[in-house]
């Protein structure tokens, strides 16, 4: 009798140390989730402030073609990406053509005192400060569930439940690293 | 590693229970000492009152401590460069909720959080903090707070505040009860050495135990600025920022008006002193400034284990100041540089002037943007009404202001103000 309890006592142990394990990784699971949705929020706020941006500069900016032009494809891009890689880097291409245009913006002294501007500007460099924490944060949250899912022993239930590994977000940003140059002449 | 973090604090936990059972002693030898028989009641009276006290604090004290400090709040469009920050830390620390953002207008920089949880949580800083502040530094303050916010420091500190106050009390009570029947107790004969002891025991209670708790509450309090510094690190990757930031803080003159003894604890730098340079005693709520700001410029990374080596190698202490629980960190998170809009601040671009004036005088044109900025927000949280002048000019008329006519200080145009009826007659706010 006494070696059944202890044997189903065991076993009752083991179960829930299982359903610990399963718990969490489910739990990361979500945090990931949220802090992708909380990017993809981020980037659709951009793209929504990105037309308004384009319409209050355009008349001031009569020489900035290209700039403005690098701007609205990158934007269609942007739409147009697929996968978690793709949509990483049309958003950086996205990040530096903006990044230009307030560079150039510097050499027009009535756009600087434009309100509308200022606000969207403002706007905007929030909306890029947004985009690059919850990125970090997304990938936080991505390290810890695949750290989670490869070791043991929590790797047995995620293999068991097809937890599998989620992909990173990195931007390749070699534009956001430098400073923005600006023309003195 | 985020929950961790919250559940790894026994350090501070062994020392709130250390101060429970200051508080249920001296309960129990006060009792014991006027009452004998009753040591056991004495120590629940003790614990009933700090329960009592806890509560009110638990449900009221958010609002309570707010309007202790004269905050008020504000939204988007009031000070959008506020607000902004503290929803990018929102998102940088992963809180489920964001916490109101609060507005006290006092020219000494500082800033507190407070909440009993995340989903009650509010950040207050004040206009002064505002004007001094570029975006990278003020970044750097709101990524403190919300790191006190994140770690739960608010309620272990709010909780240990109340048992400091609780043992205050009794202790006072006990004192002036002492004073007052001068050992009633000896009446009650029989055992003369056992009461003897508890009388000895008493009175040595009723002296040390409030110091002792708060010396406690004060070490608390210490631990939780170097990890909430290491966090603020951590979410914006920046430590040069809340550097800065710190840097200004201490340098600024002014206390804060709205601070007391009780609060002090929760600001990011204690408001009612300037000692910062000097070094941590046991008597200080916060770790001496200079200090942090050696820690934080000292960091080769950005993650909690980076801040732990800065710590361990600016202080030459062995051991670190981050739960080791924290440390399980990723090693190397980098650094990054300051943000492209502090760049963009710095490049207006006047002809014929050397880079440094014009850095200079940047500088200083963004402050006076930001003061103005926040000095709008102040007035129209005050309800004063804005008056345009034709040179120029934007006259501010307080509510209560009576008479009919303004004169404006520039070009002395007169002014009708009939029509702006004042929205509150008993004000008695005069012109500005």
């Amino acid at each position: 009798m006494i070696p059944l309890l202890i044997v189903l006592g065991l076993l009752a142990l083991v179960v829930m140390f299982l359903v610990g394990i399963y718990n969490s990784l489910v739990g990361l699971r979500n945090q990931v989730r949220d802090a992708w949705s909380q990017i993809d929020v981020q980037l659709k706020r951009r793209f929504d402030l990105i037309p308004n941006l384009l319409e209050t500069v355009k008349g001031y900016m009569k020489h900035e073609r290209e700039t403005l032009e690098s701007i609205t494809q990158a934007r269609a891009a942007a739409a147009g990406a697929q996968t978690i890689g793709e949509r990483a880097e049309a958003e950086s291409g996205l990040t530096a053509a903006l990044g230009r245009l307030f560079a150039v913006a510097e050499a027009y002294p009535d756009l600087k005192a434009n309100q509308n501007f200022l606000a969207l500007q403002e706007e905007l460099t929030s909306t890029e400060n947004k985009i690059s924490f919850a990125r970090q944060f997304y990938n936080d949250s991505v390290l810890n569930y695949n750290n989670k899912t490869q070791m043991f022993p929590s790797n047995i239930i995620a293999g068991m439940f097809n937890f599998q590994a989620k992909e990173f977000f990195e931007l390749k940003e070699p534009e956001q690293r430098e400073a923005p140059k600006v023309d003195f002449s | 590693m985020w929950e961790q973090i919250r559940s790894n604090r026994r350090r501070s936990i062994w020392l709130a229970m250390f101060m429970a059972a200051l508080l249920v002693g001296l309960g129990y030898f006060l009792a014991e000492y006027f009452a004998p028989g009753y040591g056991i009641a004495g120590s629940v009276l003790a614990c009933g009152i700090w329960m009592v006290m806890a509560l009110t604090a638990y449900f009221g004290g958010n609002q309570m401590f707010l309007a202790m400090a004269r905050a008020k709040r504000i939204e988007k469009q009031d000070l959008p460069r506020l607000y902004n920050i503290v929803e990018e830390m929102t998102i940088a620390s992963g809180l489920s909720k964001m916490p109101a953002v609060y507005l006290i207008d006092d020219p000494a920089p500082n800033a507190f959080a407070t909440g009993r949880n995340p989903e009650n949580a509010a950040v207050a800083v004040t206009s002064g903090l505002v004007r001094m502040c570029n975006r990278d530094e003020l970044q750097g303050v709101i990524a403190h707070e919300i790191g006190h916010i994140r770690n739960r420091d608010v309620l272990l500190m709010l909780f240990a505040g109340v048992m400091v106050g609780a043992i205050a009390i009794l202790a006072e009570v006990g004192l002036r009860s002492h004073w007052f029947m001068g050992g009633r107790s000896r009446r009650s004969s029989g055992d003369g050495g056992g009461q003897a002891i508890i009388v000895l025991v008493a009175i040595a209670l009723m002296i040390l135990a409030p110091l002792i708790a708060q010396f406690i509450y004060f070490a608390i309090s210490r631990k939780r600025e170097y990890l909430a510094d290491a966090s603020a690190a951590r979410y914006t990757r920046y430590p040069e920022g809340l550097a800065s930031a710190l840097e200004k803080i201490a340098a600024a003159p002014a206390k804060l008006a709205s601070a007391s003894k009780v609060t002090a604890p929760m600001y990011i730098i204690n408001p009612l002193s300037r000692d910062g340079s000097r070094a941590a005693n046991l008597s200080s709520t916060h770790p001496p400034i200079t200090e942090r700001i050696k820690i934080l410029r000292a960091m080769g990374g950005a993650s909690f284990a980076a801040y732990d080596e800065a710590f361990r190698r600016t202080q030459r202490k062995r051991a670190g100041v981050i739960p080791a629980s924290a440390l399980q960190d990723q090693e190397d998170i980098d650094l990054r540089t300051p943000t492209a809009a502090e760049r963009l601040d710095r490049l207006v671009m006047p002809v014929g002037v050397t880079m440094a004036e014009m850095a200079g005088s940047a500088d200083a044109q963004a402050a006076k943007r930001r003061a103005r900025e926040v000095d709008d927000v102040l007035y129209r949280k005050d309800r004063y009404r804005a008056l345009a002048c034709p040179c120029g000019t934007s006259l501010k008329i307080p509510p209560g202001y009576l008479a009919s006519q303004v004169t404006c200080p520039h070009c002395e145009r007169r002014h009708e103000v009939t029509r702006f009826q004042t929205m509150d007659a008993s004000d008695p706010a005069g012109p500005s």
